[in-house]
């Protein structure tokens, strides 16, 4: 090694990045473990600075918050469940790169069917029979409101990510406006508890367990959804879709026919969920029905890395701060907005630390070689 | 009652104009930046904090720093959003839509809990805080306006902020169509590989071109609670006019100046109930869905269309890596 | 070899350069000059990490290891901007221009002038390049209404724009007519007399001896040497460029059992611009031959390929021999999942072999199955035979992997290459057609891509293969189809014609010529 003049020394970047080609599986779950308890300290931080309360305390009311009481940790396991399904219903589709960010508007459109068909033959139809109907309607609503986006994508290649988005407000409205129709008292905007007494089209409670059919029914799903990802040729074809459309082509899948299906299946969930909302858990619809839970689904499903299973852990890491930092706001008199700070911090440091799952950060090496 | 209409619809379209020139800068660097309407929030309860700290602490208030200190306040707000959205999208190359909605929950939060901690603070009765003092000095309008009939009601009765909406816009379509900056910020989002070839910085000018939307999009926020709110925050009270903007930026095809006649269209959309007689409330509603029937039709025919110049940015949404191949 | 410690000023010197993608190795310990006012032509095969190395002396990959320096004076390049700054310009095969930009605004890009911003001056100074060096161009036009070689006119104004000293051009004639090529050799040679230093990527021998002053030559990632241009010749360099003299070893069996399989007629074809990629194409392919495609790239062999394959929507007629019922069935406008549900063995292996032929980010055993998922049980996948096929796979091709279970693209180029002939034979074919499938790979695994459709053809098969290696066809096919800006302009048989014949015919056309052949 004869190096000639080297001169005056020439400054080198003090880091550049380098795409890894594959990590271990243990290595990225030790760096996503490692974000979540940096979030964790973050946000420690920040309510240390909010309240002036010892951050470990503040943790323990958050656990108290969400595990505290029977009834608390039924609510959280009938909020996951609600969550889970939301998820489980765009999982697919954005599996297959369609960025279905309606699931807002495909769950109010699902549960505004079921709301209709419990208003509107509440009295005159066998309650077996409405719960069929109700079940019908929310499906085909949802499916409906999700496929037409699809349509346009899959023909004109229209942009999804917007087109959905805007059709979660067509849907908010449309609800609303219902919503005055029906109101009880009239012109007061809220539909109030529908059927109150009859309790006609609302969903069978198993044993004195309230919600528990809805956690079967989004659990049966969600294994549901993971076999059809992973094991079903539908589910092969969607990954194939999404990871190159070109290959698909190729091998002669047709890419329209594929994208229309999977958001037909995708609204179709979301449907459901819109439908176990109102006559599961709600018993009435309003335009707060699916509470953020379209677009929460979304960070659920990505940081889930779209796997089913990994899904309950995110809605429940989700859920659980929500109830948890609501706890907070009450044991420490702040708003209740908290938790949506604290879950927006926690969502922050998790898909950030995907960056160094694919990618290696090398150091300007110390005057080596 | 025309001039009155075409007066609120401005005034209506003024934070979702601010939002769509931020969002358009944005996204011509192409970042699609789904936290608009959480920076809006952010950008709007920045000035409320400004403005409620130094009302509290002064006796006097002095016009000028009354209405600088909560612009500050608000541009500052918005930028961390804008940093944050960039460091995590640009520099650690995370998800765009997942970040933005994340940063849109993040931002609703920052609002609703800053703005819920203030009226405790204040201790008044109703869920809201009244910032009238602040808000008239914001509200100032041109002097002759009263004077000049129905041209003065439409076109001079705004404060300045509306009249500095419209003026970021036209700088705004100025500096994207005949700057060298804006040539270069534009071949960013079109095709990052090709402008950093070309010795151009795209990550500066993603960060750049991000953060000043941001600064931008903030400002909304500020002009609803000042002025057309009169200085009264109230939770959730800007509702979902954040997801109108990102709609206006379509409906816009990406044009800043197109935007300011879009901005007093949705506006007028979203009042328009308001002004047709024998409407029930929720007929009303109904009516209020009609920016998004429009978008979306827009969005519609320009795919279809396939004009090439009413196209979004090619690279819109996409992280880019040098190294990638 | 140069000494580093020559004092001469070269324009660009690299020591030593490594640059690695993951676990693949592109440029492993690489020197270079070049000096101003001369041409210095870069050799190599595809895959032999050319392309990476001029990335790196423009800034675009940041190298491992070694040093550049530029005028005699060490510099990092770490970003293109850099690289603009020290005056290096480059053109990229790919070309790096926004579509919908006019050319003048593509030119504009990125500077950093002291005058006022005026797209008008730029139109002037554009003019003005282009008369000193004999271009033509409208520098108001959009560049998605250009064809390529207009598109190369405006790299390359780009970079004089720029006022670079040193050009770097990576095989800037692979989609180029023959006379474009020409006049784009003559420019080079006035930029050369002007004092540029000009480095030029190829691997068509006669145009670097036409050309150059020195040749470099790569092979593998590793540097071999450099050479000058009038001191040697073609044998000497593709020695230099192979390891040893070309003695292609290629089996050629005689056909048994020729039969038509395959007739077109009057195929055409347009792309999406509405430009005619193929006009008029007629041709039969035979059973128990290999008929090989030659011409310039871009001159529709992908959209032929592609039409047969049913991916494009041609007009004319694709008509299908059933082997044992002797059956006709006209291919055209069917898509290949109709194809296949009329029982014909079709197979394709594309020239994009990871963004077309595969998905690299699934493992062996799902790529494997891409052909043959919808077989089995209803609903369910069946994963055990496709993962019993990618072991016999794996096995009989010698593909190097960790296992099944690795993502197709973490595996080097030859081995990606081997998993996809390995599935599209394993269908036991009637038709098979392949793009470029040794571009990038190693003698090694040529030769076993090679003796693989030797077999097919054995088998009865009729393989039509489109390769660029003249030398290939000549040893491999039985018959040579030449294909000239979307038209046959001849077939050959390979085994009496010569590599001047078909040379000569790949830039001819019956037809007119038109520029519009674009890629």
């Amino acid at each position: 090694m004869q190096m000639a003049d080297t001169g005056k020394k020439i400054k080198e970047p003090l880091f550049h990045i380098v795409r890894r080609d594959n990590i271990v599986w243990w290595k990225a779950w030790i760096i996503r473990l490692l974000a979540i308890l940096a979030a964790l300290v973050f946000c420690g931080i920040v309510s240390f600075l909010l309240t002036k309360e010892n951050p470990l305390r503040i943790y323990s009311v958050m656990f108290d918050g969400a595990f505290g009481t029977k009834r608390r940790v039924w609510s959280l396991a009938q909020n996951v469940a609600m969550l889970l399904c939301v998820s489980v219903a765009v999982a697919p589709a954005f599996k297959m790169r369609f960025w279905n960010v309606g699931g807002e508007g495909q769950v109010l459109a699902g549960g505004l069917a079921s709301a209709a068909c419990m208003i509107l033959f509440g009295d005159s139809l066998p309650s077996a029979v409405l719960l069929i109907v109700m079940l019908i309607a929310s499906i085909l609503a949802g499916a409906i409101w999700a496929v037409i986006p699809a349509i346009f994508r899959a023909r004109w290649n229209t942009n999804e990510t917007l087109f959905t988005l805007m059709m979660n407000y067509i849907a908010i409205q449309l609800v609303s406006f219902f919503a005055y129709k029906w109101s009880v008292p009239k012109g007061s905007g809220q539909v109030g508890i529908i059927n109150r007494t009859s309790h006609a089209g609302w969903l069978p409670v198993i044993g004195d367990m309230e919600y528990l059919l809805n956690i079967i029914i989004v659990l049966v799903l969600t294994v549901i959804m993971y076999v059809y990802l992973k094991y079903s040729k539908q589910g092969y074809e969607i990954a194939v879709v999404g990871e190159s459309e070109k290959t698909a082509k190729y091998i002669g899948i047709s890419v329209r026919k594929v994208i229309l299906r999977t958001m037909i299946i995708s609204g179709a969930i979301c449907g459901l969920a819109g439908l176990l909302l109102v006559a599961g858990t709600d018993h009435t619809i309003s335009r707060e029905t699916a509470a953020g839970r379209g677009f929460t689904a979304i960070m659920v499903t990505w940081m889930a890395k779209f796997n089913p299973f990994f899904m309950v852990l995110t809605s429940l890491l989700i859920v659980f701060l929500e109830k948890g930092a609501t706890e907070i706001s009450t044991a420490f008199e702040l708003n209740e907005s908290f938790s949506e700070i604290i879950t927006g911090i926690i969502i922050f440091f998790i898909i950030g630390c995907e960056f160094f799952i694919q990618y290696r950060v090398v150091f300007r090496e110390k005057e080596a070689a | 009652m025309w001039a009155e209409f075409i007066r609120r619809a401005i005034m209506q379209g003024i934070p979702l104009l601010f939002g769509s020139t931020g969002e358009i800068i944005t996204e011509k660097s192409g970042n699609l930046n789904l936290g608009i309407p959480g920076i809006m929030y952010v950008g709007g309860i920045g000035g409320v904090i400004g403005a409620f700290l130094y009302e509290q602490n002064t006796t006097e208030l002095n016009p000028f720093l009354a209405v600088f200190i909560p612009l500050l306040c608000s541009i500052l707000c918005s930028l961390i959003m804008g940093l944050i959205y960039c460091f995590l999208t640009v520099s650690l190359r995370a998800n765009q839509n997942v970040t933005g909605l994340a940063m849109t929950t993040f931002g609703v939060g920052i609002g609703n809990f800053f703005g819920g901690s203030l009226v405790k603070l204040a201790g008044s009765d109703v869920p809201s805080i009244n910032l009238t003092a602040t808000s008239s000095y914001f509200r100032t309008s041109l002097p002759f306006a009263e004077d000049l009939g129905w041209f003065g009601q439409i076109f001079l009765s705004h404060s300045f902020l509306a009249y500095l909406a419209i003026i970021t816009a036209i700088v705004a379509s100025f500096v994207l169509t005949k700057t060298r900056t804006g040539l270069n910020l534009r071949a960013v989002g079109e095709n990052p590989a090709t402008a950093d070839a070309a010795g151009i910085r795209v990550e500066k000018y993603k960060y750049l071109a991000t953060c000043i939307g941001s600064i931008i999009a903030g400002l909304g926020g500020l002009y609803y609670v000042m002025d057309y709110a009169n200085g009264v925050w109230s939770n959730d009270g800007f509702g979902d006019r954040g997801w109108l903007a990102i709609a206006l930026v379509i409906f816009a095809i990406w044009r800043p100046n197109l935007s300011i006649l879009g901005s007093i269209l949705f506006g007028g959309l979203y009042i328009v109930h308001n002004y047709i007689p024998n409407l029930d409330v929720s007929g009303q509603e109904l009516f209020k869905m009609l920016p998004y029937v429009v978008t979306i039709l827009f969005l519609v025919i320009t795919s279809i269309g396939k004009k090439r110049n009413a196209q979004p940015p090619a690279s819109l949404g996409l992280p880019y890596f040098r190294e990638d191949r | 070899m140069q000494a580093s410690q020559n004092n001469e000023v070269y324009a660009i010197r690299l020591e030593g350069i490594s640059k690695r993608f993951g676990n693949k190795i592109a440029n492993d310990n690489v020197d270079l000059n070049v000096k101003h006012g001369q041409i210095l032509a870069i050799l190599g095969e595809n895959g032999s990490g050319k392309t990476t190395l001029m990335n790196v002396i423009a800034g675009i990959y940041f190298p491992d290891h070694g040093k550049i320096f530029v005028d005699g004076k060490e510099v990092v390049m770490k970003s293109p901007k850099e690289a603009i700054k020290y005056g290096i310009g480059m053109i990229h095969q790919h070309f790096k221009l926004v579509d919908v930009f006019s050319a003048a605004e593509n030119i504009m890009l990125g500077l950093e002038e002291k005058e006022k911003y005026s797209i008008k001056r730029c139109e002037k100074r554009v003019s003005e390049i282009a008369n000193q060096y004999g271009f033509e161009i409208d520098p108001s036009r959009k560049i998605y209404e250009m064809s390529v070689s207009e598109k190369q006119t405006v790299e390359i104004i780009k970079v004089l724009y720029r006022n670079a000293n040193i050009l770097i051009l990576d095989e800037p004639t692979a989609v180029l007519a023959p006379q474009e090529t020409e006049k784009l050799f003559d420019v080079l040679r006035k930029m050369r007399d002007d004092g540029k230093a000009i480095i030029i990527i190829t691997h068509k021998l006669h145009e670097v001896l036409s050309l150059s002053d020195q040749v470099a030559v790569l092979c593998k990632g590793k540097y071999i040497g450099t050479v000058n241009t009038a001191e040697t010749n073609e044998a000497k360099l593709t020695e230099m460029m192979v390891g040893k003299k070309v003695t292609l070893n290629i089996d050629r069996p005689e056909p048994i059992n020729r039969k038509p399989r395959l007739e077109l007629s009057h195929v055409s074809c347009v792309n999406r611009e509405g430009t005619k990629i193929l006009n008029d194409v007629s041709f039969t392919a035979y059973s128990g031959e290999i008929l090989g495609i030659a011409g310039i790239a871009g001159s529709g062999q992908r959209e032929l390929l592609e039409s047969i394959a049913g991916l494009q929507k041609p007009e004319g007629e694709i008509l299908y021999i059933d082997p044992e019922t002797g059956k006709t069935e006209d291919l055209r406008s069917k898509t290949p999942m109709q194809i296949r549900e009329k029982g014909i063995s079709l197979s394709f292996i594309p020239e994009d072999r990871l963004g077309m032929g595969l998905v690299g980010n699934m493992d062996i055993v799902d790529n494997v199955m891409l052909r043959s998922y919808r077989k089995g049980r209803p609903f369910l996948l069946d994963r055990n035979n496709p993962k019993k096929l990618a072991e016999k796979i794996i096995e009989d091709l010698e593909v190097v992997t960790p296992g099944v279970s690795t993502p197709i693209r973490s595996l080097s180029g030859g081995n990606v290459q081997k998993v996809l002939v390995g599935r599209e034979i394993a269908s036991a074919p009637t038709v098979l057609m392949s793009a470029y499938p040794v571009r990038g790979l190693d003698i090694n695994s040529s030769y076993m891509i090679y003796h693989l459709l030797n077999k097919q053809k054995e088998n009865g098969c009729a393989v039509i293969y489109v390769g660029e290696d003249l030398d290939v066809l000549l040893a491999l096919a039985d018959r040579i189809l030449v294909i000239c800006a979307g038209s046959v302009s001849g077939i050959f048989d390979a085994r009496t014609t010569t590599k001047e014949e078909i040379g000569l015919k790949m830039i001819q056309n019956k037809h007119q010529r038109g520029s519009d052949a674009n890629g």
